[in-house]
């Protein structure tokens, strides 16, 4: 097929990915009168933010009046272990509370305080209670909120449309981006001035996770194949509690708010193990014994938190420990009791699809018995790299937000922050794309013969007599991560994950689809793979370059945190060969401003809201 | 667990058949988990729309034995050890392959509805609402769109009247609206004429199928039947308000004592 | 049955449903009928519809009586007298006839018995998931049934009834219902009045246009002064019996029966009501 017969789609702004991030910023280029197209990959409404469950952080300051965004920021840093970008997490500390009240204006209805106003609950690592929730389904009330505010807004909604890769025009800035209609198979051609990924992570590289199959690292892996860099790629979050049982639900979430209700862990020896594992830079805020975090949870405003609520790479890590130690409960996770902790119809109401999720999949009543949890992988806090304040990557017309963009969250990213972070960055980058995009005359030129190249590329898994089954691929990637690059790794298990991921690389190459490319799972999955494995190398070879332990990347052979890494950021790119490469970059100087701000103490940050 | 066989509906909007596969199931398995062996072992290409795989994003809806259901939250070991279990793709909605089917329509229908008209904030830029006035509206967002509600409502299902009711999904939509303590504009007009209203029979098979238990029918589509009621059908206010001259149009309990 | 796309019938009744769906509609269209025969059959009887003290809920209000009737009231418990003349020689002189369309005007329009009706005599649809009764242009309750919308005030019509059998509940307690000058006493028949007032005011109450007039048709039941709203209690109570609503219609449905029935016995000498008076 030629080019020219290629249906084609033009807009000033393309959006790839209609989560959180992807419609927030869709909507902020629309309201500018752009033509905004948005790429789904599944039905509008259905992406991983509706999977979020505790809350969206913002220093409101409604149930806690000492809150304020510097003390919020403090707190990311903290989490972050100071490797986050730091004007990043300023503007997120400083923007988020704007955002959420943006959209109670928009319709949004959060669960309230006695005063009426947006109630907030504790979260892990956050000082005060932040979360703006609405029961435990947080996620979805802001994803439904963006998706019934954008449909007036004009914006052209193309979804089951799965983006291929990036075009580039011949100056080498963005200039559209090719796709497949996942219903018909058919390619379309976007042409766009600027485009801004919003594509999420990839945590289907890994065996146990929380995400779906649409998480596959493709803005990743596009973003990357035209020259984008990626940063703090290591960084992979394991969110302590998934399910583990039964062994088809494994990895699914369960929300940190058990915790922040009164939830506790407890191992076989029915032993709350979390006192045994406050690390020292948490150990002032943190409770010591079991009637100090009793009387925090009763509300008790000078007691300090249970150790439960420390960082999730914490948990993650005790949980883990605990479990190789023999102390894990029967089918290799430990155990979250809320049903000693709280009344049953507290549970219910707090809870409620808690509730209904151990009830109707695992066929446990958590209001009776505690729930068996363990490590899933979660979140990428590394991701696209981006200017701090336009969201743009270093391929000009292309930005990035949400989890795909790296840089905000550092080390380690704190509960809540990333429906936040999704806001308000969703919204900067699509402020991003509307300068960018007005700069720019008219519609940059498509490479043909780069278009013509990709639609051979796509179909010759269909084309091909015999070859590998794409799932077997799939199922031996997430192997290879889960085993090499879990929660604690070591360059011995990092280095054999990079050799068999190149033979890996191989065997994709004679990856064969059945039937037609109409509605293919298989061809769809064949063709998602390229940008997962791109995606799995880069966390494999950023974590190899990353000798210490830090957040949420933990190296067996380089225990503790190093100082001297505190230096430097794990930079991807594109390297001699068209292979990936992985280089230390050294950090700027913090903002003074910012930097005193973070070493400050909880009293003087306080004391800023009396005035 | 044993091996079990699965009929499942394979084809397009040209035709198709059922064909049976047989796999090996684990422990605690729930229909998609059958679905997606199928997929790895026997039919790649078997098309199923699935997301999140924990009832929370409403994609992997389907008929199971004839009854509309989410995949993921259908568990195996709830039917019969020697019972056939029948995979269909919902009715209501034409077919793309399989078990997807294109759900667009009721996309459209959502843009129909007035958006959401907020009043003026408080003095201090903050809005306020108690609890006890949103959770009647939080209900009703409790919704993920799985259309399960839509599939077998049989005014779209079998009487095929799309062009006049939007369907349970967008009556509760409208109702999450119309109850919003902050909302100000007036859809009860467009709830009759338009959207259908009296075109629900109250059978109540939405509410039977929703998986987040919401009450469509009595906390939803009723009461916007009964303000329907209120604008047109009852003498009574209709005289009151002439009396009174309240053209208003929300019966605010609090403006009118 | 034709297999069409998606392996779906189009037919009346198809359905893939594997188990007995048939059983629910069945039982309670047949259970509804049961009780209309019965009523119906009670009111051409137009006898031994009083006992002692005790007034049959079909009968009541008494408009006019029959002293000739066997089991008649006494006369001074109608409302306006001796039965009249021009009534038709073809028509039994039931008191019953003038009153039971209200009772049956507020069940026949309620949210719940439309339920149960269209599935089980409509066949739209007979059960969920099962291909209802095809119609060439199917209008739902936008033409032919508008006159739903009445259900608000056969509600008051129902309200009022509350208050009559509430009466006649307290009549059962004096010797001939005589209040003024009859003994007190207690019967087996007073208490399955009071406990069909009961029921009765569950379901009236439990009523989604009930619900929606005490407090549903507002937005926000604190808005204004901040606090709760009188309102908002009574609307919290309502939607605690409108979420039974369908046990309360059912219950109050075959006690009111029940009772007719009771008194009936009674009346013919069949039962013996035991009671303080004997």
């Amino acid at each position: 097929m030629s080019v020219s017969e290629l249906q084609t789609i033009e807009h000033d702004v393309l959006v790839v990915g209609a989560g959180g991030a992807g419609i927030r910023a869709a909507i902020e280029a629309a309201s500018q009168g752009l033509s905004t197209g948005l790429l789904s990959k599944s039905l509008l409404g259905k992406a991983h933010t509706v999977m979020a469950e505790g809350g969206v952080a913002a220093a409101l300051g409604n149930v806690d009046s000492r809150d304020n965004w510097k003390i919020h920021f403090r707190d990311t840093m903290r989490g972050g272990k100071f490797l986050n970008q730091w004007r990043m997490a300023q503007l997120h500390a400083q923007q988020a509370p704007d955002r959420v009240r943006e959209l109670e204006e928009w319709g949004a209805v959060f669960d309230r305080t006695e005063d009426g106003l947006i109630n907030q609950r504790n979260f892990g690592g956050h000082r005060y209670p932040r979360l703006a929730h609405v029961g435990d389904r947080t996620g979805l009330e802001i994803i439904r909120t963006l998706q019934d505010f954008c449909i007036h807004k004009g914006i052209d909604t193309h979804m089951e449309c799965t983006a291929l890769d990036l075009l580039l025009d011949s100056d080498g800035k963005v200039a559209g981006l090719l796709a497949y209609w996942r219903e018909t198979g058919r390619f379309v051609l976007f042409r766009a001035k600027a485009v801004v990924f919003s594509t999420g992570g990839g945590g289907k590289a890994w065996r146990v996770t929380s995400n779906s199959w649409e998480y596959t690292g493709d803005g990743l892996g596009m973003a990357y194949r035209a020259g984008a860099e990626m940063i703090d790629m290591e960084f992979t979050q394991f969110h302590p509690t998934g399910m583990v049982w039964p062994p088809s639900v494994r990895g699914i979430l369960v929300t940190e708010g058990v915790r922040g209700d009164g939830g506790i862990l407890l191992n076989n020896k029915n032993e709350r193990f979390m006192f045994d594992y406050i690390p020292e830079r948490f150990a002032p805020e943190t409770a010591d014994t079991e009637e100090e975090a009793q009387r925090w949870l009763g509300g008790d405003r000078d007691a300090r938190r249970p150790p439960e609520l420390l960082t999730r790479d914490v948990v993650a890590r005790a949980i883990t420990r605990e479990v190789k130690e023999g102390r894990g409960s029967p089918n290799g996770g430990v155990f979250l009791d809320i049903a000693s902790r709280r009344p049953a119809d507290f549970i219910r109401r707090k809870l409620p699809s808690m509730y209904h999720q151990f009830k109707e999949l695992a066929e446990i009543d958590i209001t009776e018995e505690p729930m068996e949890v363990g490590p899933t992988l979660h979140y990428f806090m590394g991701g696209i790299r981006v200017d701090d304040d336009s969201q743009q990557t270093c391929v000009p017309g292309l930005f990035a937000s949400g989890e795909c963009a790296g840089g905000m969250h550092g080390a380690n990213r704190l509960g809540g922050n990333s429906l936040s972070d999704l806001l308000v960055f969703g919204k900067l980058s699509g402020d991003g794309a509307i300068e960018y995009a007005n700069t720019l005359d008219s519609l940059p030129d498509v490479d043909e013969d780069r278009v013509q190249e990709l639609m051979r590329a796509a179909t010759a898994p269909l084309n091909r007599e015999e070859g590998t089954n794409p799932y077997l691929i799939q199922e031996k990637l997430q192997q290879i991560m889960q085993s090499c690059v879990g929660i604690v790794r070591n360059a011995e298990d990092l280095q054999k994950g990079l050799d068999e991921l190149e033979e890996l690389k191989e065997e994709t190459k004679t990856v064969k689809v059945h039937a037609s490319a109409q509605y293919n799972p298989g061809w769809n999955v064949a063709l998602d793979l390229p940008n997962l494995i791109i995606t799995a190398e880069a966390v494999t070879r950023a974590a190899l370059v990353r000798e210490e332990s830090r957040g949420a990347h933990t190296r067996t052979d380089f225990e503790g945190e190093r100082d001297e890494w505190l230096q430097y950021n794990v930079i991807l790119s594109p390297g001699e060969g068209g292979r990936l490469e992985a280089r230390k970059e050294e950090r700027k100087d913090p903002p003074e401003d910012l930097e005193a701000i973070a070493n400050a103490t909880l009293e003087e940050l306080e004391a800023e809201n009396d005035g | 667990m044993a091996e079990r066989t699965f009929r499942v509906w394979r084809g397009d909007a040209e035709g198709g058949e059922f064909k049976d596969y047989a796999v090996e199931l684990d422990r605690g398995m729930v229909v998609l988990d059958a679905l997606h062996l199928i997929q790895a072992q026997h039919a790649g290409d078997l098309a199923v729309r699935w997301n999140c795989k924990a009832g929370k994003c409403g994609s992997c809806s389907m008929e199971i034995n004839g009854r509309p259901r989410l995949s993921c939250m259908t568990r195996i070991n709830e039917f019969g050890s020697d019972e056939l279990i029948t995979v269909r793709p919902i009715k209501t909605f034409p077919v793309l392959k399989d078990l997807v089917t294109d759900v667009s329509w009721n996309y459209d229908q959502n843009k129909r509805i007035k958006p959401f008209k907020p009043k003026k904030k408080d003095a201090d830029g903050n809005y306020r609402m108690m609890q006890r006035d949103v959770e009647r509206v939080q209900e009703f967002r409790k919704c993920i769109e799985c259309y399960l509600c839509q599939n077998v409502c049989h005014v779209l299902r079998d009487q095929d009247r799309k062009d006049a009711f939007v369907g349970p999904r967008f009556m509760i939509r409208v109702a999450s609206l119309e109850m919003h303590p902050l909302d100000v504009e007036d859809r009860v007009p467009e709830t009759r004429d338009e959207l259908g209203s009296g075109m629900c029979n109250i059978t109540r098979c939405c509410t039977d199928v929703c998986p987040e238990h919401i009450q469509i029918t009595d906390n939803g589509i009723i009461p916007m039947k009964e303000r329907v009621v209120d604008r047109y059908y009852d003498p009574l206010l209709w005289l009151l308000r002439k009396i009174t001259g309240s053209g208003k149009k929300k019966a605010s309990i609090d403006s009118e004592s | 049955m034709a297999q069409e796309i998606g392996g779906h019938s189009t037919s009346f009744a198809s359905t893939g449903r594997v188990d007995r769906w048939w059983v629910e509609p069945l039982v309670t269209g047949a259970g509804f009928l049961c009780f209309v025969l019965y009523t119906t059959w009670a009111m051409f009887q137009a006898s031994h519809y009083w006992s002692e003290a005790y007034l049959s809920p079909l009968y009541s209000p008494l408009f006019y009586i029959d002293q000739t009737a066997q089991g008649a009231a006494p006369l001074a418990h109608a409302w306006f007298g001796e039965w009249p003349r021009w009534w038709p020689a073809w028509l039994p002189p039931s008191p019953a006839i003038f009153i039971l369309a209200g009772p049956l005007a507020f069940r026949m329009t309620c949210y719940y018995y439309r339920k149960f009706y269209y599935r089980s005599y409509f066949a739209t649809p007979p059960a969920c998931a099962v291909t209802s009764y095809p119609q060439k242009k199917y209008k739902g309750e936008s033409a032919l049934f508008l006159f739903q919308n009445i259900h608000r005030y056969t509600l008051y019509i129902a309200i009022g009834y509350i208050v009559i059998l509430s009466y006649d509940a307290v009549m059962s307690f004096f010797k001939n219902g005589d209040i003024m000058h009859g003994e007190f006493g207690i019967g087996v028949g007073s208490l399955v009045l009071c406990v069909n007032v009961v029921l009765l005011s569950g379901y009236t109450f439990g009523c989604h246009a009930f619900r929606h007039l005490v407090g549903g048709r507002g937005d926000c039941f604190s808005c204004s002064a901040g606090k709760e709203h009188l309102g908002h209690k009574a609307w919290k109570q309502v939607s605690l019996l409108n979420a039974r609503h369908m046990s309360w219609a059912w219950v109050s449905m075959i006690w009111v029966g029940f009772t007719d029935f009771y008194v009936r016995m009674v009346s013919m000498g069949v039962f013996t009501d035991y009671n303080t008076w004997d």
